[in-house]
């Protein structure tokens, strides 16, 4: 495979910019259900300029265009927005304190419910695998499940205290009921279940689990769910590893354990990491750079380390906020979101010696 | 090198009222307004004396790094005089630009957490967005003109 291949090389072609907010854009979505059956690719995006835009890209001209622009509900920043496993609905977080959530309704997206609850600016989102759950988090450190009932219903189901500072974002495992949350407290955050139907902090990983110096922006997590990568304003990223039966098998001791440190790659915070389903980290920096890594054959002795694939610099004008592999079946597409207000449309490809 | 951000001169006695009720969501520490003595309360006046900032450039890079020292050792308006270090210079620069805002060090007891919210650019964003915040923000930088 290329990517084991040391002397592969590898570059970043551009495909398209995406312009169109007037502000900042935060975050971007792929629909789910991008490329699969006759589905054109849909990205949702999130903007300073309180708006999210709906792309999608034609069957015809393979261009992208801006289908929509989800105005005049938030009134501040949308900071983070996402879709539901099925992509049917949009959930979209905002400094204004609530979480929107949208639904497409013959072309036209309304918003069909606002949670309300947290005390200041929402920064998250995430919709769990089954899509019987959202979670969000917010500057008011705290972290809040929700129950999805049907009629686009949401109830509250528990509000997470623990986080001393401002929380960054949420994730849902990929397959398992397990939630995680990174912070301005620099930790990471695992919530679970007990029998009781009560929801507990079962790990908080440190500086002294080998954890993060200062506040971790972002966790993605590999295909397998065995693995998770996070990021930090402290200039690295980070792996881990959990013992994915022991988890299965619902043993609440299972730890996530340090498994390597990204250190020496970047000089200013990360923002955003994205782990591909084959295998290669993306992050997003302060830099206006892209970086991906990938795990590197020669290490066995202390375990997998990692090894840059490729840097591209100026990937952007401004600080890249966000980046994210498309879920579709072409492989090594990808988007990345910036200060600059645009977004990118990249396919990582090897270059013809 | 200084930017002539700050008004040498009194500003009236009714944006005193306003700036010690003001809210400011940009620091946490919740600093209970009745506290504040009210014939000295942390006026625009006593941000305007503030003093030294050691401004370097990058412009190859398009690096700024300002370190100030803030005479007051109060949280909330050490991250306020950053706030406005920061506007300023976003308006002096090209956007892309990028900006590392300090105070010197030693100057502050909490020089730690008061530089990381001032670097925070979600945070710094946000604080922005708060009306009352950006107001006083906008006062310290533009009453000059009035």
């Amino acid at each position: 495979m290329d990517l084991d291949d040391e002397g592969s090389n590898f570059e970043l072609k551009e495909i398209q910019t995406l312009s169109g907010h007037t502000d900042r854009v935060w975050s971007l979505a792929w629909n789910p259900a991008t490329g699969t059956d006759d589905a054109q690719p849909v990205i949702a995006s999130c903007s300073g300029d309180k708006t999210v835009r709906i792309w999608e890209r034609s069957a015809l001209t393979r261009s992208w265009d801006c289908k929509a622009v989800l105005e005049e509900t938030h009134t501040r920043t949308v900071r983070s927005c996402t879709w539901s496993p099925s992509g049917k609905l949009l959930a979209t977080a905002s400094f204004d304190a609530t979480t929107a959530i949208w639904e497409n309704v013959g072309g036209d997206f309304q918003c069909v419910s606002t949670l309300e609850g947290h005390e200041n600016e929402v920064k998250s989102v995430s919709w769990n695998a089954s899509e019987s759950l959202l979670a969000t988090c917010s500057r008011d450190k705290t972290v809040w499940i929700w129950e999805v009932m049907p009629g686009n219903e949401f109830e509250c189901a528990s509000v997470l205290q623990g986080h001393t500072q401002d929380v960054k974002m949420v994730k849902w495992h990929p397959t398992m009921d397990i939630l995680f949350s990174c912070s301005y407290d620099n930790t990471i955050k695992v919530w679970a279940e007990d029998d009781t139907g009560d929801w507990h902090c079962i790990q908080t990983i440190g500086e002294s689990s080998n954890g993060h110096s200062s506040t971790v922006w972002a966790i993605s997590f590999n295909a397998g769910g065995d693995k998770m990568v996070t990021c930090s304003d402290d200039l690295t990223l980070k792996v881990w590893e959990a013992d994915i039966e022991g988890m299965r098998s619902g043993n609440d001791q299972v730890l996530w354990k340090h498994l390597s440190t990204l250190s020496g790659y970047h000089d200013r915070t990360i923002f955003s990491v994205h782990w591909s389903r084959e295998g290669i980290i993306a992050s997003g920096a302060a830099d206006d750079a892209i970086r991906f890594f990938v795990e590197s054959k020669d290490s066995v002795v202390d375990g997998p380390s990692y090894r840059l694939l490729l840097k591209k610099e100026k990937a952007h004008d401004m600080d890249v906020n966000v980046v994210q592999w498309s879920p579709g079946q072409e492989n090594r597409v990808m988007a990345s979101a910036s200060d600059d207000g645009t977004i990118k449309i990249w396919e990582l490809a090897t270059s013809s010696n | 090198m200084t930017l002539g951000l700050i008004n040498a001169n009194p500003i009236v006695h009714a944006k005193k009222e306003r700036v010690a009720r003001c809210e400011d969501p940009h620091c946490d520490d919740a600093v209970d307004p009745d506290i504040r003595d009210p014939e000295h309360p942390y006026s625009l006046e006593q941000l305007s004396v503030l003093s030294e900032e050691s401004i370097t450039v990058d412009d190859k890079l398009g690096r700024i790094l300002i370190t100030f020292t803030p005479t007051i050792q109060h949280c909330s308006m050490a991250t306020v005089i950053g706030l406005c270090l920061r506007v300023k210079l976003q308006e002096c620069f090209p956007p892309h630009y990028k900006v590392d805002i300090k105070v010197s060090p030693g100057s502050h007891a909490d020089e730690e957490a008061v530089n990381k919210q001032l670097n925070d650019k979600e945070r710094v964003a946000a604080a922005l967005e708060n009306p009352n915040l950006r107001q006083l923000v906008d006062e310290c930088l533009y009453s000059n003109e009035l």
